[in-house]
């Protein structure tokens, strides 16, 4: 004896199930931003060739110093810290460099990265550094150059343009004279 | 003149309790290294990846701990030192990130992925159970053998 089958239910209605796309549009748009972020985390510095991030230095004596306004000029930007052992190999040559190049329009700028004031003003009275020097509020200028840590030098020039980026100590004054002095004038020969 | 030796008695103790009172009163307005860490480990090494500032070991760390004990000396608040090394150093050393910006997503994202999880389980079990069900009412009860009908019916016979 064979009972029939009943009649299988209506087929789901045709409009389209409206919770399960915005679900997977909203799980797209997470992945999305992770992927963004994951690529931008795995961007190095800027690089050669790269326009220099604009943004302002307030020095640990009050003076603010806007990058912007020094076009026309070769700057020389450090990233440094009073932690960092590294950046004591290269501190006396930068301020001897400063003192050679600044009569030739040659600026140098020292950011202070993720330090303590007291370290900090202590560091560059140890060795005796003249040039500007103001911390880096809120990590917005190392994170506009993407550094990966201290010390880095960018070396810009008079049109806004990176000319050349130092991961690392300079090991001596004739490596900064030859980052500086190249390729855009005779400045290390006055 | 007894009365200015009684008076002497009462003074001299209040004066030397007052001695050994102060210095103790000056000592507690010292930070302890509990309240130091207190605030620290709601905050993370700038320099060190995922390391809160209450056990970094290295020299950036106790420079750090050192200006929130001496903020606290100052008498400041929490909330007045975690605010200081946000602008010194950015959101990222908070170890709750502020809920502004794309940081909503941290608060949001995994109670409501747990949440559309758990919805999307009971609806899934929920059909697995409605088509089990649905297949055995729908089994046609066809016998396969005819040794097997016969057998039925004979049983529906007789019982």
């Amino acid at each position: 004896m064979t009972e029939e089958a009943p009649l299988s239910s209506t087929p789901a209605s045709n409009r389209p199930r409206w919770g399960a796309i915005a679900v997977w549009v909203v799980l797209f748009a997470i992945l999305g931003l992770v992927g963004v972020g994951l690529v931008r985390s795995q961007q190095g510095p800027i690089g050669v060739g790269a326009h220099v991030p604009l943004f302002s230095l307030q020095t640990f004596e009050g003076e603010t110093i806007n990058v912007a306004d020094l076009r026309g000029q070769v700057v020389v930007i450090n990233f440094w810290a009073s932690w960092c052992q590294p950046c004591e190999e290269e501190a006396a040559e930068l301020e001897q460099a400063y003192q050679e190049f600044r009569d030739q329009g040659v600026v140098f700028l020292g950011v202070n990265y993720v330090d303590t004031r007291p370290e900090a003003q202590a560091y560059l009275e140890r060795f005796g550094i003249t040039y500007p020097n103001g911390p880096d509020l809120g990590t917005r200028i190392s994170q506009a150059f993407r550094i990966r840590g201290v010390p880095e030098t960018y070396i810009v020039s008079p049109e806004g343009v990176l000319v050349d980026v130092r991961i690392g100590p300079y090991v001596s004054l004739a490596e900064i004279r030859a980052a500086i002095g190249a390729p855009w004038g005779n400045r290390s020969d006055g | 003149m007894m009365a200015k030796r009684r008076a002497l008695w009462l003074v001299l103790p209040a004066f030397l309790g007052a001695l050994l009172v102060l210095p103790a009163a000056a000592q507690t307005s010292e930070p302890t290294d509990d309240q130091v860490n207190a605030i620290a480990k709601n905050l993370y090494c700038p320099v060190c990846e995922n390391v809160p500032l209450d056990v970094c070991p290295t020299q950036a760390c106790a420079q750090w701990r050192a200006t929130i004990r001496q903020m606290l000396a100052e008498g400041r608040s929490q909330e007045e030192i975690q605010q200081y090394f946000v602008e010194q150093y950015g959101a990222r050393v908070l170890a709750t990130p502020p809920a502004v910006g794309l940081n909503w997503l941290v608060y949001i994202v995994p109670p409501l992925a747990l949440a559309v999880g758990g919805f999307a389980l009971l609806r899934a079990f929920r059909n697995w159970r409605r088509a089990a069900t649905t297949q055995t009412a729908t089994t046609p009860i066809q016998p396969e053998d005819p040794y097997v009908a016969r057998l039925e019916e004979e049983l529906r016979r007789r019982g």
